[in-house]
């Protein structure tokens, strides 16, 4: 078995409602219990509704028994589908080690649309991202998967980003794999054009 | 179907979410009979059960409401059924008069009661504390602290219902409801207990004589629990220091002593058997320790049971919980929280606080893109204001409770609980005799309709009521996760039934409703407005089924776009309508061109801001059923 830079192995995905968080999570942990890992799963996803803040927390380790909430400061890396919500993770649970693989494409808030609330000035949330953590990535992953075919698979996207990053549990050659007895057909296809540019846009930045 | 609830794989290490956890166990313990109705977190278990239902040679319902569900449980059981009613803890509360009544007369068959509570509402209107029921109803009950608890103690507990003749109650939150962890596979059962015909002597009757009984039962259960595996001690086995957790909980603290490095001086009792507590296993810690800590979810219902225990034997020590305010009195824990708890029980000074920053917008709860609800709240709120004095508005439980959010329009004034609605408006439409000069409009959903609503309508009609009711049928649950309720036409065991038609029933009492489509919507006001000059109950249908329960079915959706050369921007007049106004997730903002955008990504296609845009600039293509 594997041993860890950190165990356990604290990882956030966080989101918004419909982006494919949970499947990321899922993927994720169901690989490193087939693997023998001890894992903890907690989601956090509210009400039905779709579109509210969505966070799932990944603990991984050899040996110990955890509970399914990380605590604060305590995430080794981080998943990230909106920069605002990247960011309300990153206050809370990064620290100058953490890794952060991030969309920044926004989705503004309703209160935002709505002229109730402000969203930060353009580059604001970016630079406080960079300045929380050790190195953060970001990825174009809506982008990356419109291109690819369908922009559900952004998740996957990310996933390929994640691989590449030092202290992943899972390489990018695990991951294919498990992509690859996951999906079937043109989704399978279109999964892994969105996986390969996931995984280059962290290997051009190195 | 998930292989794993079913699989015949004993030791087989699977990563299970906690209400997975609650099938396997219930298959594991070879019931006969199930009953729910859905209550987030913990709502996907009886979907589930239902799928492998015939598979596995039991029988599980919906019930049109957590009365109905365990009241068929004690049905079952009186004839040697093994039964499991899945609730959360308002369904716990709703079924009280059932539930007491039911621990005075017993059980025959195992019947195993699962609860699941919110700590800091994720999906509740609450954080109430199903553990108070099991004092006042004098049932048994567990609380796991990890996934494979949860499964395990689902066998344990029907095995403890059959031995002491009594219900027994498995209480989660929605870590463990919603977590995912390892969860080894137990055997499953040989062969599904025996269904025996109820015989003629056979007696399940709440009489008073059944009150000594029913303690002694309740001694019996503290006796086991005395032994019980489920409750541990981590770290020295006695101490000055003793930290005792209910549930989740015990990992929470667990994490927080290592982080303080206090292994070494912390004694962590974990108490699975919250009611009776096992007092000889507790005071044997206690006296030994002079501060305690509970770490438990949401009420002080342990530590005031411990503080009791302590006051009656006469220990002189310092119990520190939520209830003294050692520990956040509201909200879920995590480790945090507990770290805050240890910190003051071992007198070490606060946690480094974190540095105040400023608040980032927060994404608030709104109706899906699409969503009928918020055609109907537009509606409701036109003719509101259209009143002389603006009318009152009453809501009730499901997702169009947002209808009191901006997405709803701010549209209601009073929300109490599931069927509240028909009751509250009943009373002010009363009023309407009194001096109270408003119209009373109401509503529920179809779901709540069949829950609870129904005795509503009836008492409304008869006492001649002011007061109309809205039902917002959208064909589904679709707040919990379209669970079919009486008005579809297919059973949780996926089998053809026929659906309960509103209207009739409607009818029966006397009320002839009217129908309206709340994406037409000067039609729906028009109707809705004639009857506000009807006296009498009446009521109107808002028939437009859930968009997402739509999007799943539609081949290709119709494009809506903005044709930005037609959009004035904000020259318009309209104070960016569909952005702003409408609020549907599908309108967005385009910041750079200053004007009206589709997300695409979110867009469903029902079109119905094409309608309302005053310029027109809004478009819809194609679709394909």
């Amino acid at each position: 078995m594997k041993k860890f830079s950190h165990d356990p192995l604290n990882i956030v995905i966080c989101g918004i409602g419909g982006q494919g968080n949970v499947l990321a999570s899922e993927i994720v942990a169901s690989t490193m219990n087939d693997m023998g890992y001890k894992v903890a799963v907690g989601e956090t996803y509210g009400a039905a509704q779709r579109g509210g803040s969505v966070m799932s927390h990944v603990r991984v380790s050899s040996e110990e028994e955890m509970a399914v909430l990380i605590p604060s400061g305590e995430a080794h890396i981080i998943i990230g589908f909106e920069p605002l919500e990247t960011l309300r993770i990153a206050r809370k649970y990064a620290n100058k080690e953490t890794f952060i693989v991030y969309d920044n494409r926004p989705v503004y808030p309703g209160g935002v649309l709505k002229g109730i609330m402000e969203y930060p000035q353009e580059g604001a949330v970016e630079e406080e991202i960079e300045s929380l953590c050790g190195k953060a990535y970001v990825i174009p992953a809506a982008d990356i998967a419109t291109e690819a075919g369908d922009s559900r698979s952004a998740n996957i996207a990310l996933l390929g980003a994640f691989s590449k990053l030092p202290g992943a549990p899972l390489g990018t050659d695990e991951l294919r794999e498990i992509l690859k007895q996951r999906f079937k057909g043109a989704v399978l296809e279109m999964n892994l054009k969105a996986f390969e540019k996931g995984c280059e846009t962290v290997k051009e930045e190195e | 179907m998930k292989w794993y609830l079913t699989a015949d794989d004993p030791g087989k290490v699977c990563l299970l979410q906690g209400n997975e956890a609650i099938v396997r166990g219930a298959v594991e313990a070879g019931i006969n009979f199930a009953a729910s109705y859905p209550g987030s977190p913990s709502s996907q278990v009886l979907g589930m059960l239902g799928e492998i239902a015939e598979e596995r040679g039991f029988y599980a319902e919906w019930s049109a409401n957590e009365i109905c569900a365990i009241q068929a449980c004690f049905g079952a059981s009186l004839a040697n059924a093994r039964s499991i009613c899945v609730v959360k803890q308002n369904g716990l509360f709703l079924m009280a008069d059932a539930l007491h009544c039911g621990a005075q007369h017993g059980v025959k068959g195992g019947l195993v009661i699962v609860t699941s509570d919110d700590p800091d509402a994720h999906s509740s209107t609450n954080e109430f504390d199903s553990r108070h029921t099991a004092k006042t109803a004098n049932i048994p009950m567990l609380e796991p602290t990890t996934i494979q608890e949860a499964k395990d103690m689902v066998p344990y507990a029907f095995e403890l219902s059959e031995k002491l003749r009594q219900v027994v109650i498995i209480r989660l939150t929605t870590r463990v409801c919603h977590g995912r962890s390892n969860v080894a596979l137990g055997e499953l059962p040989k062969e599904i207990r025996k269904i025996s015909n109820v015989g003629e002597w056979d007696r399940l009757t709440c009489v008073n004589f059944m009150h000594k009984p029913m303690l002694d039962k309740l001694d019996k259960a503290e006796e086991i629990f005395e032994t019980c595996e489920y409750n541990r001690i981590e770290g020295p086995d006695f101490s000055e220091n003793l930290v005792i957790c209910g549930g989740t909980g015990r990992l929470y603290a667990k994490e927080a002593i290592k982080r303080l490095g206090a292994e070494e001086k912390v004694t962590l009792m974990s108490l699975a058997t919250i009611w009776p507590i096992p007092r000889k296993y507790v005071l044997d810690r206690m006296k030994a320790a002079k501060r305690v800590l509970v770490v438990e979810e949401v009420d002080p219902v342990i530590e005031d049971a411990i503080a009791a225990l302590a006051g009656r034997e006469g220990i002189n020590i310092k119990i520190m919980g939520r209830g003294t305010g050692d520990m956040v009195r509201i909200g879920e824990l995590n480790q945090d929280k507990a770290e805050d708890g240890i910190r003051k029980l071992l007198d070490m000074g606060p946690r480094t606080p974190d540095k105040p920053v400023a608040d980032l917008p927060a994404r608030e709860m709104n109706f899906c893109a699409g969503c009928p609800h918020r055609a109907t709240f537009y509606v409701l709120k036109r003719v509101l204001r259209m009143e002389k004095v603006y009318g009152c508005s009453i809501g009730d439980i499901g997702c169009y409770f947002m209808q009191g959010q901006n997405g709803g329009f701010y549209s209601n004034q009073m929300d109490n609980c599931m069927g509240s609605g028909i009751n509250v408006a009943e009373g002010l439409g009363q009023l309407t005799k009194y001096g109270l000069d408003q119209k009373v409009i109401t509503v529920c959903g179809d779901s709540t309709f069949f829950h609870s609503i129904i005795p509503g309508l009836i008492s409304a009609k008869f006492n001649m009521s002011n007061v109309i009711l809205m039902i917002l049928d959208n064909s589904a649950t679709a707040m919990t996760g379209f669970q079919p309720h009486p008005g579809c036409d297919v059973t949780a065991m996926g089998k053809p039934t026929q659906p309960i038609s509103i209207e009739a029933i409607v009818r029966a009492i006397g009320i002839e409703p009217v129908v309206a489509d709340p994406f037409d919507i000067d039609d729906a006001v028009a109707k809705l407005r004639g009857l506000t000059k009807k006296d009498g109950t009446q009521v109107i249908i808002m028939r437009q089924p859930c968009a997402t329960l739509m999007s799943k079915r539609v081949k290709v959706k119709k494009r809506v776009y903005v044709d930005q050369s037609v959009c004035f921007g904000d020259d318009c007049g309209c104070n960016r309508f569909c952005s702003r106004v409408w609020g549907c997730p599908g309108n967005s903002w385009d910041f750079k061109a200053g004007k009206a955008v589709i997300d695409t990504v979110s867009c469903v296609g029902c079109g119905v801001c094409a309608k309302l845009c005053p310029s027109g600039a809004i478009k819809v293509e194609g679709g394909e059923e």
